[in-house]
Parts: C-alpha cells; structure tokens; sequence
C-alpha cells in the first residue's frame, strides 16, 4: 500500500515574522480574514472551528475593546506540541496574535499559559519585549501579556479559561453568547489556539492555496502531532492531514500496536481491526494531536481507568451529569472488574455515559463517553476479565 | 501589619487591585509562602475588597494553589497515561523511601511535598516530574533520586 504520510514544516520554519506582519498590514483585514477562510484552516485546539469566520464574528461586532487571547493551556493527556511550539518558534506566535489583532480590530492579547509551563516565562518575556519594541517602531498599537493557570485541565475550555483570567473559579459559561460577542470581561473576543495561531500567520504569507492543497475536504492542511505510548519513535510531528490511522501506525507503531488512542482522555481508542478504515481529521476521528499507542502488553483496564480518574478529578464539578457520571463510571468499572456487579452492568454505565454526552454543559462531560464507549466496545473482555 | 499583610499590599500593589488582580497574587503568595494560609486568603480578601467566600472560592478550584502548607519545594510527579505506562510509580516509591515521607505528605523539616499531578505535557520523554517550577522529563527512579539529592545539598 501507498504510503502517502508527507512531512510538512509550516510551524517550525524560522521565517522573518516581521516581514509577514508588515506585508499584512498592508492589505485589508477583510482580505487576509478571506484568506484564512479559503484555506480552510480549522482550529487545532480540539473543537476544530473554522478560524477565519471566529476572526470573521468578532471582527463584525461593535466594541470599545476587543481581545485576542491564545490558548496555551494545553492540558489534554498525550499532547505536549503548544509547549514546543512556544519554545521554538514564539515569536511566529506573537506574530500570528498580533495578526489576529489587526483583523478583528483588538489591540490587547493574551496569553493564558498553564502554570506546569512556568518555566517558559522568563523566554516568553524576553520575547514580547522585543516584540513590542518592533511594534512601536512601525507604530502598532497592540501589547501582548500572560496570564498563568494555577493547574486545572478545564481551564482549556475557553468560557473557563476567560473566567479564570477574571481572577474566578475556572467553571465554564453557557454557550451562546459566544465568546466573540461576549468574551474576555464581557467583551468581543477570538480565543485561539497557539498551533492555529501560526498556521494563520503562514497563510497570511504564502496565500491559501498551499494549505488548501493538503489534507483532505473537511480538514485541509497540515497538523502537529504530539506521538507518546509505545513508540519507538516519540515526539512531536507536522504532518500532512488525510492519513489513515494504518500509515499512522506503520509509521509510529511498534510492530505490536493493539490500540491507539486518538485525541487524548477526551478522544476515542481504535482498535487494530479499524486502523484500515479510519482517516485521522474531521471526517474521521479528529485530535487536537494527542496520539497515544498501545501495544498488546497494556492492560486497557487500567488505561480506561486512568483516563476516568482523570476526567473525574478534572471537572469542574459545576454540573451534576459530570460530576457525578465520572465518579460512577470509575465505581463502576472497578465493581465488574472485581465481579461485583455483571459484565452485562457495563451496558447501564454506557447509558449513563450517552446521558452525560447530552446533559453535562461542556466538552469535558461532553467527551467522556468517547474514550468511555470506544474502550468497553473495543476491549469488553479487557475490562471483565 | 503583619508580615503575610505586607506581602500581600506589596503583590496588589505590583498587579493592581481589580479581580483580574486575584490569580497573580495568589500565585505569588503561594510562590513565596508555599501555600495559602487563612490569614493569608483573608487579607487578600481585604486588600481587593472581595469577600473572603470569593477568595476562598477561587483558590481552592486550582490543583496549583495550595491551601494546606507545603514544603519549600513541591515535587509533581506526572501520573497519567503514558507516565504511568513508564514508571512513575517506582519513580514516586523511590522518593518516599528517599524523603520518608508518603505520597501527598511534606518532610518534617518542611523542604519537601511529594505529590501527584495531572499530564504535565512532556508525555514522549515521561516519566516526568516537576520541582516547583522546573521541570525533569526521562527521569527513572534513580535519577530523580539524584535530582532531589541536589536540592537537599542547596538547602
Ligand atoms: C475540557 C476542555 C479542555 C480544552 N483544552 C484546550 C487546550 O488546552 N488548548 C486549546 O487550544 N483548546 C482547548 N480546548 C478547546 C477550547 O475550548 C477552544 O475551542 C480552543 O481554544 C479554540 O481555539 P482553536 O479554534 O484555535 O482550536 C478545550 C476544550 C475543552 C472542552
Ligand atoms: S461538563 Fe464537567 S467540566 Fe464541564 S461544566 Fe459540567 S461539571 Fe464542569
Ligand atoms: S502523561 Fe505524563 S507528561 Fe503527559
């Protein structure tokens, strides 16, 4: 079989970041928002909105102040690529804010960074310094600071996130109003991934056809993956979109791959019979870059049971579908391993798991039946036995 | 003023005194005095003029903001997925044995927390730990043996 897995390197490649800020504010934000719309970028934090009708809606709205804010909470399980892209390339970064900035018409950006990076301030505020110094020279009103998160996972959230830098509990909004009517202290606000942010910057100088190019119709471009678990070869990975997951693991995989977990604690497992027939993106299964593998030593017991705990000691609590769904599903799976309860108990925790996907308020409830359901229909015997 | 009083005056003096003030100072507070005390959530309270509820509220939904005393330095040892998969949990029984201390306790001289943490981003090189805020990815039992060993020496 073709093998058609192509390296791609947009994010990485030093490129004169001024240089692209200075072409692009020489066109209209209309003209570079139509460009990040044709590309067809779509956002790389997870929920995969398309960015240039997120920078299209806040752009529209009428507001005395505006923000940009991007998103570095990076919590999810399995993915670790906004850390390395903020140390390689930050100043693609702040570029792409600033970007951001001048097309929605916000002259204050934020980066809400979580506290497990800490180490990266002193370097990230070397960075925004000289940043704002180019900046002043060409007469750009726009600053950039961090906010740092105090270690809570649903801070990634956005609503949560916003609510966090309020100085309050990171408990998530109710959407709508989305945060580009209502945001960051009630104001218009374009909340965006660091990953999305750089490919937005690269699409503002190489034009949209390039990234329109790769991938696939619902997922175009290229994406950073984050590849951890067993591995030979882990680490973080541009590559372009539309592969399945069988060239994934031909790849990454060890010879022995049983599973693979796409899209982190919130993402779904794919066992090795569909490796074939499933296409990693937006029209199959879709990831904010967390690849984890399995191979046939792991127990997926003890692997869902990690990703529950998890889950459960990371909500929020505000909702009672979540908070309580996630403790029982713990419970739960725990008593049919001991024999507790019958194997056939685990068709009343996939119920249980259905409701908490439309009840709970956010995605973290939300996302909880996909490792949940993909586990126990994958590995049923793993977790009986 | 107490001493905590004056830490905290100087901290809403350097971030302001709004309720986007609150997160930074109370990092800072944990940054200097390795947890939050009551007198210390109280006087924060105070300072911005928010109810001590309100404090109270948002610094015990943070993992990172302590509100029980912690040593001078906080060990984190990464316990999920692909950590656990690599041996944290020799990583974490090596440090007990080491500091004497359980997981989730602090050394009787008060230098060291040994506690667990959620993915801390650094999954292809786990296992992982963090003291305060650096970070030692590819650690193995022994080596973070060594590592902590280094931070007893500094005093
Ligand atoms: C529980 C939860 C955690 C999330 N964590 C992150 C995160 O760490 N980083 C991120 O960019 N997006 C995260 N998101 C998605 C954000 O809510 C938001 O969709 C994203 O930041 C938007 O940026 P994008 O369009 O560039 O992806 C999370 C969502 C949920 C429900
Ligand atoms: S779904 Fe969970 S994390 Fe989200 S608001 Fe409800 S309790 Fe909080
Ligand atoms: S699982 Fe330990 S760093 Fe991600």
């Amino acid at each position: 079989m073709e093998n058609k897995m192509k390296k791609v390197d947009l994010i990485f490649d030093q490129v004169d970041h001024l240089a692209i800020l200075d072409k692009s504010l020489q066109r209209t934000q209309d003209e570079i928002i139509l460009d990040v719309i044709e590309s067809g970028l779509r956002g790389r934090g997870g929920a995969g909105f398309p960015t240039g009708l997120k920078w299209k809606f806040a752009k529209n709205e009428e507001a005395d102040q505006k923000y940009v804010i991007c998103n570095a909470d990076e919590g999810e399980p399995g993915t670790f690529k906004d850390r390395e892209i903020l140390t390689q390339v930050p100043d693609k970064v702040l570029a792409g804010m600033a970007l951001c900035g001048y097309c929605i018409g916000a002259t204050e950006g934020y980066i809400y960074l979580r506290a497990e990076y800490n180490f990266l301030l002193p370097m990230l505020h070397k960075a925004i310094d000289k940043f704002h110094k180019e900046l002043k020279k060409r007469d750009f009103d726009f600053s950039i600071r961090i906010c740092s998160g105090s270690g809570a996972y649903v801070c990634g959230e956005e609503t949560a996130l916003m609510e966090s830098m309020e100085g309050k509990r990171g408990e998530p909004r109710n959407k709508p109003p989305f945060p580009t009517s209502s945001g960051y202290l009630g104001k218009p606000t374009s909340v965006n991934n660091v990953e999305t942010l750089v490919f937005a910057l690269m699409i503002a100088q190489e034009g949209p056809t390039q990234f329109k190019e790769m991938g696939t119709f619902d997922s175009r471009g290229s994406k950073v993956f984050s590849v951890s678990g067993d591995t030979p070869t882990p680490g973080i990975f541009e590559l372009e979109l539309g592969m399945t997951l069988e060239q994934f693991v031909n790849e990454f995989g060890d010879g022995d791959t049983k599973a693979v977990q796409v899209g982190g604690a919130s993402g779904f497992c794919v066992a090795r019979k569909d490796f074939k027939n499933t296409l990693i993106g937006f029209e199959g299964i879709p990831t904010g870059g967390s690849m984890m593998l399995f191979n046939s030593s792991r127990s997926m017991y003890n692997i869902l049971n990690d990703y529950l705990e998890f889950m459960e000691e990371e909500s929020c609590g505000q909702c009672t579908p979540c908070r309580v769904g996630c403790q029982q599903l713990v419970k739960g799976i725990e008593a049919v391993k001991k024999g507790v309860k019958p194997p056939a108990y685990l068709e009343e925790l996939q119920k249980l798991s259905d409701t908490m996907r439309i009840a709970s308020k956010c995605g973290l409830g939300q996302s909880v039946p996909n490792p949940f359901n993909s586990i126990i229909q994958n590995f049923r015997e793993e977790i009986i036995y | 003023m107490t001493r905590i009083e004056e830490l905290v005056k100087e901290q809403a003096d350097k971030h302001g005194r709004q309720r986007t003030s609150l997160m930074p100072i109370l990092q800072a507070v944990v940054g200097s005095e390795h947890y939050l005390s009551e007198d210390a959530l109280v006087a924060i309270a105070r300072e911005l003029d928010l109810s001590s509820a309100d404090v109270f509220g948002t610094a015990t939904f943070y993992t990172f903001l302590d509100t029980v005393p912690r040593g001078k330095y906080v060990i984190r040892v990464c316990k999920t997925i692909t950590c656990h998969m690599k041996g944290k949990d020799e990583v974490i029984g090596a440090l007990e044995d080491m500091l004497k201390v359980k997981l989730g306790g602090t050394t009787t001289d008060g230098k060291f927390s040994l506690l667990q943490a959620n993915c801390l981003g650094w999954c292809h090189k786990g296992p992982v730990m963090l003291v305060n805020d650096e970070v030692y990815p590819e650690i193995s039992a022994e080596k973070a043996v060594e590592i902590i060993g280094g931070y007893l020496k500094k005093g």
